[in-house]
């Protein structure tokens, strides 16, 4: 297969470090063998934003997520690929605590997002969330118009005080997500009359509304045609100077031509993670080999 | 009975042709059933509707309306004897002659001379006609049972495509199903218009829809005081509407708020109990709320309303409240608004379930709370459905009855005060039309007015409702 990679990607990536596992973990976890680095990409971990570890996910009694260790470098995008049902989507959910709508979900192990463990029974979902932004495979546009979906997060969490203040927000944040010049004019009008790709972008709007410092992605761009999609694409590399962006993807092409670093999930378990074009180019594992080579998946 | 045994012979006719085309579809195949276009069944159940289905219909035709043929049959010839009497008298007469020619008691008119003369001859013509026509009604069923078999049995081949025909008679059935059902429902409409057509002649449309005095009383003799009797409806719409405001202020919050518990926060063994047991009130028969209301919620709220009054100082207010009767709007309220309340949480919570996930998916992943998102996401979409559910309610309530005339009281009185005894339309039409009356008054006939007004009432409510769905269905397909 042709693997179209984003030209700003590499100079990204040489800025970033490789997951490592630090001496200690080794100790009591089992350490995934194949993320020991390679050459350039062997600096410290030192400003990783996300740092899970050992996190296992429980869907009532079966286990969907086996002692995922990973840690995602901030201001750029990882990539989660793999078949489906191998968990990516699962472990994108325990970053925000989604998982927590599902009663029969338990997650076991640590996400820490600037050293503070999110899985603690302490820690407000609530307050999580609005510091951890998602965007759905389907857009999901509330039922409200344009201007409303975006105002929502900043309105519930008090953001704005005057009506000009919530105004700058909606505005700015629809001109981050690159749909201002298209809706200005209506921003009364439904979200839900949008075209599809719009609605991705307005629900892209809504989640930086709030400012958040990471925003996962969980298959945004499936239900997209090509132009949309590559719309998508387009803002998600402009966002990444700004927030630490997850995306879950199926389409390998994207996680090539989108994301400075790729994890590849299989069966539950983190195969191997390392930068993007390396892994497309020379992955380490066997599995990764036959995936990103089309021989399963 | 002649119908039913030759129902049976159909019947069984039927299933022999059942059997001989399912064998002549299997012989014309040389037994490889892979052959046929159909399988076998199709085949036998193809010549079994010929041979049943055409005589079936002709028979029931018959027992429907065979002895209408015969009555004018009968009445074709009058003799001078019978054409002297008044018509009431002719009527028995004829009843009289087919009753005795089919075995049955007669009435107990005596006829003598020549009349007595003229009910023989009668008896016998009755006779002589009903023979003929069961003979011809049978001989028509069998000449139709066979010749269906006919036309059916030598078509069986292995190219028939038997199944396709059978998929036509099925599709014959099922239209025919709710051609009656829309048949009946407009019979029904039409004699509703008819009599209140005949109630208009006497009581202007006008008065009646707009006269705020309601007192259906008609006199017994022409010179009796207040003869005329009124017939405005105002009180009773008046008394409906309150009724059911009172009604939709309990069922409204209530319902609502335990859909939103069932649908967004309870867990799924509390649903699992609570949806039932709300579904089971839905099951109440309303005569058993009625005397709910009547024996336990009025006397508890009088006694409340009277210690009330006692409480406070002396005054109109104090009076009033003390003098309060168990028949009041606002028990008859509460208790059809309690009835209600199953009947709107079960819909609404199939209508807040029915809001897609990645909504609140959406709104949780903003950091929204349960409340913020049921609030400002879950309820705004559902909100189309809920306002028709509530619709269904308010029609529901406008045609209840039962709660009603136990709890509210019969007097028909133009008041907003829900410690008021009041009246509502249905309550007066039971009141009308139950007992020994006359039909032809218009005392009873103004039933038939009342009727249509509350239909057109409901129908206009039960439209709109049913847009509003239709329009917010369109909204998530």
């Amino acid at each position: 297969m042709t693997l179209i990679l984003n030209p700003n990607a590499s100079p990204l990536l040489r800025g970033h470090a490789m997951t490592v596992q630090s001496p200690d973990d080794t100790a009591h976890t089992p350490v995934i063998q194949t993320t020991v680095p390679h050459g350039h990409a062997s600096a410290a971990v030192g400003e990783a934003k996300i740092k899970a570890r050992d996190v296992k996910v429980f869907y009532g009694e079966k286990q969907a997520l086996f002692d995922v260790n990973i840690d995602i470098p901030g201001k750029s995008v990882t990539a989660f690929i793999g078949p489906s049902g191998c968990g990516k989507s699962t472990f994108l959910r325990c970053i925000n605590r989604m998982n927590d709508t599902i009663p029969s979900a338990r997650v076991e192990g640590s996400i820490e997002i600037d050293g503070g463990d999110v899985n603690l029974k302490s820690v407000d979902p609530v307050v999580l969330r609005s510091r951890v932004g998602m965007v759905f495979q389907k857009p999901n546009p509330f039922p409200k118009t344009i201007f409303e979906n975006v105002a929502y997060g900043p309105r519930i969490h008090g953001l704005a005080h005057r009506k000009d203040e919530l105004e700058a927000i909606v505005e700015s944040s629809l001109k981050k997500a690159g749909l201002w010049n298209e809706v200005a004019d209506r921003l009364h009008q439904p979200g839900t009359g949008l075209s599809g790709g719009q609605q991705q972008r307005l629900v892209i709007a809504r989640a930086i509304a709030v400012s958040p410092e990471v925003i996962l992605m969980d298959e945004p761009c499936s239900a997209l045609d090509p132009i949309a999609t590559a719309k998508i694409e387009e803002l998600i590399d402009e966002l990444r100077t700004q927030f630490c962006i997850v995306i879950v993807t199926h389409s390998m092409a994207q996680a090539a031509r989108v994301s400075q670093r790729t994890a590849f999930f299989h069966l539950g378990k983190l195969v191997e993670t390392g930068p993007t074009e390396e892994m497309f180019t020379n992955p380490r594992d066997s599995r990764t080999q036959d995936y990103i080579t089309g021989r399963f998946g | 009975m002649l119908t039913w045994l030759s129902l049976l012979v159909l019947a069984l006719f039927s299933g022999v042709a059942f059997a001989a085309g399912r064998r002549r579809a299997v012989a014309s195949a040389g037994g490889r059933s892979r052959v046929l276009h159909s399988l076998p069944d199709y085949y036998g159940t193809y010549a079994a509707l010929w041979a049943g289905v055409p005589a079936a219909l002709l028979l029931l035709l018959g027992a429907a309306f065979g002895g209408r043929v015969e009555d004018a049959m009968l009445q074709s010839t009058r003799p001078a004897a019978v054409q002297a009497l008044e018509p009431d008298r002719q009527a028995v007469f004829y009843g009289d002659a087919r009753a005795i020619a089919s075995k049955q008691p007669p009435s107990e008119v005596v006829y003598e001379g020549e009349l007595k003369t003229a009910l023989d001859a009668k008896v016998a013509e009755a006779r002589r006609i009903e023979t003929v026509l069961n003979v011809g009604m049978l001989a028509g069923a069998g000449v139709l049972a066979l010749a269906g078999f006919l036309l059916a049995f030598p078509r069986i081949s292995t190219e028939f495509r038997a199944r396709n025909r059978v998929e036509g008679w099925v599709s014959i059935l099922l239209i025919g199903c709710s051609v009656a059902a829309v048949l009946t429902t407009l019979g029904i409409v039409l004699s509703l218009v008819w009599e209140s057509w005949r109630f208009f002649q006497s009581v202007n449309p006008i008065s009646f829809l707009f006269g705020v005095e309601w007192s259906p009383q008609i006199a017994m003799r022409a010179d009796q005081v207040a003869s005329a009797g009124a017939f405005g409806a105002v009180p009773l719409f008046a008394g409906t509407f309150l009724i059911m405001l009172i009604a939709m202020l309990v069922a409204a919050p209530v319902g609502l708020y335990s859909a939103i518990y069932l649908s967004e926060y309870a867990g799924r063994t509390v649903r699992g109990v609570v949806k039932p047991l709300l579904e089971v009130l839905a099951g109440v028969p309303t005569v058993v709320y009625g005397f709910f209301a009547a024996l336990t919620v009025g006397p508890l709220f009088r006694a409340g309303f009277n210690a009330i009054g006692a409480a406070l100082p002396a005054g109109p207010l104090a009076t009033y409240l003390m003098e309060v009767q168990n028949q009041m709007a606002l028990v008859a309220g509460v208790v059809m608004g309690i009835m209600l309340i199953p009947f709107v949480s079960s819909l609404s919570d199939d209508i807040i379930n029915a809001v897609p996930q990645s909504l609140r998916d959406g709104s949780y992943a903003m950091g929204a709370t349960k409340s913020e998102t049921v609030k400002k996401v879950v309820l705004p979409a559902a909100l189309p459905g809920i306002m028709a559910a509530m619709l269904l309610a308010v029609s529901r309530a406008v045609g209840e009855t039962m709660i009603v005339t136990m709890a509210a009281g019969l007097q028909a009185k133009l008041t907003v005060n829900p410690l008021d005894t009041v009246t509502t339309v249905t309550v007066q039409i039971v009141t009308l039309l139950t007992g020994d009356q006359e039909f032809d008054s218009p005392k009873t006939l103004s039933a038939f007015g009342l009727g249509l007004t509350l239909f057109v009432v409901t129908l206009t409510l039960n439209i709109i409702a049913l847009r509003i769905v239709q329009k917010y269905r369109e909204q998530y397909d």
